[in-house]
């Protein structure tokens, strides 16, 4: 009898920790769900929301500056090590450009304002959930996805694009540095080489880079609903106090990150799919 | 004889407390009296569990029209999630919430909004908005559901502050963070009172606060109580406050009431857990 007790603990353990996962799902779903349609139905909360596009927005603009001219400049630096024994070093232009607006600039902004304001997000929404504000909200008939997670998801929506392309230009800025300090490229050259890589994947409405689509509209914009969406489901489960409040900030950092390099890799196959190939 | 039995109804305290009692009692009489078209608040047979524990288990409770009935019991009997089951927060696992004729436990979202906007809730902690100031936290349902002009409200507030006996102009640019706990009670209060509601909820509203301070919370419900005649729910495990305020009391042990009717008669109890609690 004892055996057999002991023999299914792990599995009623595993069954417990399934549930608890489906029951996770449903729910960022559902609030997902509720966020979206909150933010094409009345009451819209303008004020709300300018205050959350000058949080999320504007406050991570030093930290996107600094990311991206680092990382352009490292890029190519490292690049050019290798494009030495070619002679390549004038491609420099072309890889940094590249691999900026495709890969490096939306998924470096998406984790740095993760890290910003997702844990800001969640740890302030935590707060009052442990306070009982969010609860005062409702007994007020105010609905908290409405107040307090609809503002936070539009304004990431609105600043992850911009934020993005602020990266972006930064990092190409970087990598002109390098090239003009280390590397001897004239202005000319290296701004001629990040036209022709991003002119070569073809352009959209004549004039948009068909790279711009991906790298600063499609992967900003579900990075910034994955950075909303998580962060305040994580405030809105907070359990347990001030220690709650801490674990909701680094759950929301963790699983917004995970979440953000997983979907990454489905949308850089879907947009090779449906614009490149 | 049965006073005589009880020490601490032998107290002085507690004998002014009777009369208090015996008086508030009078008035309940009257406002029920005066509003007899059946219960308010209404919970008929509420169960409630979370996982293996049984929180709540069969509680049946009327409140009336212009009543306070308070609500006792140890900590962690259950008592702040009989309001919050009432304010729709939680769904109960069984039975019915009946409040002004609509089931809150069936309702929708959207009729939950709308049936909280006849209900005031003073928590135990304030819930006041970090971020706003006193006037924003008193305001906020008038900014959120009124449409009126800005001076308009700014007099309500006003009105609502004196009547918790604050004084505006010294509080209203206050951050809560800023405000001594009896003050945070109040501005809570306040807020819950901004619109008028017909029915206001208090869980421990004396909590944490010294005894001067939570006589005269006491008197401002009572206040409360005569010149707005709100029907009003009192959660608290302060016996002395309960008696004080309360037209009736429930004492709430395992899940179950174990007792409910007025002050007086928990008083001459004889029952086991109500003679404990009393002691």
């Amino acid at each position: 009898m004892i055996v057999r007790k002991a023999a299914l603990t792990p599995v009623r353990y595993l069954g417990d920790t399934l549930k608890e996962f489906a029951w996770h799902t449903q729910r960022y779903f559902a609030l997902m769900w509720r966020t979206i349609h909150a933010t094409v139905t009345r009451p819209f909360y303008s004020g709300d929301l300018a205050v959350q596009l000058d949080s999320i927005g504007v406050g991570s603009i030093g930290i996107v500056i600094l990311t991206g001219l680092f990382t352009g400049m490292v890029l190519a630096l490292q690049s050019a090590v290798e494009m030495r024994q070619f002679g390549a070093t004038i491609y420099i232009g072309r890889l940094v450009g590249a691999s900026t607006v495709r890969e490096l600039g939306p998924v470096l902004t998406a984790l740095m304002v993760t890290g910003r304001a997702g844990s800001g997000i969640a740890a302030e929404i935590g707060a009052m959930r442990v306070t009982e504000q969010v609860d005062a909200l409702k007994t007020m008939g105010v609905d908290p996805v409405r107040k307090l997670v609809t503002p936070r998801f539009v304004a990431c929506l609105i600043a992850l694009p911009l934020l993005t392309i602020i990266t972006d230009l930064v990092a190409i800025f970087g990598g002109l540095l390098i090239a003009i300090v280390k590397l001897d490229l004239t202005f000319d050259l290296y701004i001629r080489s990040v036209y022709v890589t991003l002119a070569d994947s073809g352009f959209v409405l004549q004039y948009i880079p068909v790279d711009f689509i991906g790298g600063v509209i499609v992967k900003p914009v579900f990075f910034g609903a994955i950075i909303a969406i998580t962060s305040c489901y994580y405030g809105l489960s907070t359990r347990g106090g001030t220690e709650g409040v801490g674990r909701a900030a680094t759950g929301a950092v963790v699983t917004s990150s995970i979440f953000i390099l997983a979907t990454d890799y489905f949308l850089t196959q879907l947009l090779i799919a449906l614009l490149i190939e | 004889m049965s006073d005589r039995r009880d020490p601490l109804w032998d107290s002085g305290h507690l004998r002014i407390e009777r009369e208090e009692a015996r008086r508030l009692m009078e008035l309940g009489r009257s406002r029920v009296e005066d509003g007899a078209d059946g219960p308010v608040i209404s919970l008929q047979d509420l169960a409630l569990h979370f996982s293996d524990h049984v929180v709540l288990d069969g509680i049946s409770l009327d409140v009336t029209s212009g009543e306070t009935v308070c609500i006792l019991g140890g900590s962690g009997a259950g008592k702040s999630t009989i309001l919050r089951l009432i304010l729709g927060l939680i769904r109960p696992d069984g039975g019915r919430i009946i409040v002004r004729g609509e089931d809150v436990a069936t309702a929708s979202r959207d009729e939950l909004l709308q049936l909280r906007r006849d209900m005031g809730m003073v928590f135990q902690q304030a819930a006041l908005f970090d971020s706003l100031t006193v006037y924003d936290n008193v305001g906020f349902y008038l900014h959120e559901h009124e449409d009126l002009r800005e001076d308009e409200v700014g007099e309500r507030i006003d009105e609502t502050l004196r009547m918790v006996d604050l004084d505006p102009d010294q509080v209203s640019e206050l951050l809560p963070a800023e405000l001594s706990g009896g003050m945070k009670k109040r501005v809570g209060l306040a807020r819950a009172l901004i619109h008028q509601p017909s029915i206001l909820l208090y869980d421990e509203p004396t909590s944490g606060l010294d005894p001067i301070t939570t006589r005269t919370i006491d008197d401002l419900i009572l206040k409360l109580q005569r010149d707005l005649g709100v029907t009003s729910i009192v959660v608290t495990h302060d016996i002395r406050s309960a008696f004080r305020i309360g037209n009736r009391v429930a004492l709430l042990f395992d899940g179950q009431i174990m007792f409910q009717g007025t002050p007086e008669e928990m008083m001459d109890s004889d029952e086991g857990y109500v003679r404990e609690f009393l002691h």
